[in-house]
């Protein structure tokens, strides 16, 4: 039997994911994943896992599992929020994000309200026991597919996993990860930049725009200044296919960019898309938070991708055992305020 | 890397498809800005062309009315290598819609299922039995898939049905709705909000996460619909929700 997970409390929106459902566009089918793919990887490279190992995302409020079967190592990396291990013993710990550690039957596990960062992960050694669809275990609960029964987790959910038991072990972390974000969002102009006037185009490189609560894992609405259609060409065009971080304008001028949910095609004009290596930060951001753009070449977003994707596959190296003191005593560490913030407000 | 990789920038022919960024992980070729039959003709057999090509870092394609959407990993090929593997196969596209396979669907056009059917007659001054001859003579065809996994945009509807969308959407449109709204019809393939105008009923599960092949339908093939009666349409529902009936294809080249 494999170690399984009771959910105790499902947080606002925890939901397996991975890199995404890859190839199925052309049916209609979104690609999903996690919307911050450096947290995501970190956590997975954190416990050992292959890159694009499924792991919980959690959203806001981080949830409550306790260890009903076998045991397991865990890493929670994103928004700063406070984690409590409650031992079977009755021993409550503070426990660092960054690092991986063991837990076993009996022991709870208590993420609180992030800060900083909307988003985290909650990486598992070994991985999360759904089964895929098309490929994949993102969640894409619009659809119901993939994930936990197609949904985010309830309270009362027995999540398996797909390893019995975690082997005891040193514990590693990585000693830093930037999660910052950036002033200004960098886009690629177009592909229906010329639907829109020139003073659009200027007002979107350097206004300030507000994240709205209407935004979720498909799309991030934006408030502020309205964007102009060229009223010759109108705000309706043939629906066309959608590119992650597209910026679609419909007929209200305020923008929208569209995240790991979005659907495959759309037919409004879209001025501009975020380029890949922002489109983690980007996910980061939640309601009432700011936006503003910065538009550079496709060959620079290109450039600044493999950079990403590059760090990225250097997490494992950087990894280096946890030190005594950690181990000793985590509490005191905290008071110290040794483990700084993983989220700050600006880059 | 592609062995265009100092080719440089592709510029296509000013009159024929243009290349459009969209962001630095997707390019789009785009023939029109119009739905129009020989662009998505053209767009398909791109897309075919490309399959063939096994261009090493496309990561997936997404044919639309009127262009073809190419995803690909910037980790193994550059915007302009993109462009330059792409160009040479813009020479000499062919529209000649070969590739689609076509469905024959049974459709149920019981008022009872098919919602809007006396609206539709009325509005377009026709009646019930000509609305149900014009929809079940034309022969569809597929030009994308999208807004749902597996859900067809088909064209092109004769003139005289011809109606904008519904005022107000419906928030449930029932699983297998055959609806129209301006040159189109579709099929919600799954419960979901629309505001077309709903014509009949597929008993067919054109969409079904329990399949191996969870959608039937792609782009380029052909669809017409078969007027049967409520009992059938009940008894071929219930075979199609336990999987015992998958309605099949004919094969390619059998196009209308």
């Amino acid at each position: 039997m494999t170690a399984a997970l009771r959910v105790v409390a499902p947080g606002l929106l925890t939901t397996v994911q991975d890199r995404g459902r890859i190839g199925h566009q052309s049916l209609g089918v979104p690609v999903s994943g996690a919307m911050d793919l450096v947290a995501f990887e970190a956590a997975n490279a954190i416990v050992g896992n292959p890159p694009g190992t499924e792991a919980f995302e959690v959203a806001y409020q981080g949830p409550t599992f306790a260890v009903e079967t076998g045991s397991l190592r865990v890493a929670y990396v994103g928004g700063e929020a406070p984690i409590e291990w409650v031992a079977r013993s009755g021993e409550t710990r503070r426990l660092p994000p960054l690092q991986s550690i063991r837990l076993a039957a009996g022991d709870l596990l208590r993420i609180g309200a992030l800060s900083g960062s909307a988003i985290g992960y909650l990486a598992i050694e070994g991985g999360i026991d759904v089964p895929p669809f098309l490929g994949s275990r993102a969640t894409l609960t619009r659809g119901g597919i993939g994930g936990y029964r197609g949904r985010a987790l309830a309270a009362g959910d027995l999540v398996s996993l797909r390893r019995a038991e975690a082997p005891v072990r040193d514990e590693v972390r990585l000693a830093s990860l930037d999660l910052s974000t950036p002033k200004r969002f960098r886009v690629v102009m177009g592909p229906q930049a010329d639907y829109f006037t020139p003073e659009a185009i200027a007002t979107l490189l350097s206004a300030t725009y507000t994240i709205t609560p209407a935004t979720d894992r498909m799309g991030m609405r934006l408030d502020g200044a309205k964007l102009q259609h060229d009223p010759a060409l109108g705000f309706d065009i043939v629906s066309d296919g959608i590119a992650p971080g597209t910026i679609q304008v419909p007929g209200n001028g305020l923008p929208i960019i569209l995240l790991a949910d979005r659907q495959t095609t759309g037919g409004y004009p879209k001025i501009a898309t975020v380029i890949s290596a922002d489109l983690p930060a980007l996910g980061r951001l939640r309601p009432g938070g700011h936006v503003a753009f910065e538009k550079v070449s496709v060959e620079e977003a290109q450039a600044l991708y493999r950079v990403m994707m590059r760090e990225m596959g250097r997490l494992a190296d950087r990894l280096e055992p946890v030190p005594p003191e950690v181990r000793i005593d985590l509490d005191q560490l905290y008071s110290r305020n040794l483990v700084s913030g993983v989220v700050d407000a600006q880059r | 890397m592609t062995s265009a990789a100092d080719a440089g920038p592709a510029t296509p022919p000013a009159s024929g498809p243009c290349f459009l960024e969209a962001g630095d992980t997707a390019l789009i070729v785009e023939f029109g800005r119009k739905i129009d039959r020989h662009a998505s003709a053209l767009v398909l057999d791109l897309a075919a062309r490309l399959e063939a090509a096994r261009i090493a870092g496309i990561v997936e394609m997404v044919p639309t009315f009127r262009s073809l959407m190419v995803h690909y990993d910037p980790m193994r090929l550059t915007a302009g290598e993109l462009k330059a593997a792409i160009a040479p196969l813009l020479q000499g596209l062919e529209a000649n819609e070969r590739a689609g396979r076509k469905w024959l669907l049974p459709a149920c056009y019981d008022p009872s299922l098919g919602l809007d059917l006396l609206e539709v007659a009325e509005r377009t001054k026709l009646s019930v039995e000509e609305v149900v001859r014009i929809h079940s003579a034309t022969v569809f065809h597929i030009y994308m898939l999208g807004f749902l996994p597996g859900f067809p945009y088909m064209g092109d509807l004769p003139p005289a049905l011809h109606l904008p969308r519904r005022q107000s959407p419906r928030v449930r449109v029932p699983q297998g709705a055959v609806s129209i709204a301006m040159s189109m019809s579709c099929i919600y393939v799954l419960e979901s909000p629309g505001g077309w105008h709903v014509l009949s009923n597929t008993p067919a599960l054109l969409w079904d996460p329990r399949r191996e092949n969870a959608g039937l339908l792609a782009a380029g093939d052909k669809v017409q619909f078969e007027p049967i009666s409520l009992s059938e349409y009940q008894t071929l529902r219930a075979r199609a929700e336990s999987g015992e009936w998958v309605p099949e294809a004919q094969a390619a080249g059998a196009s209308a």
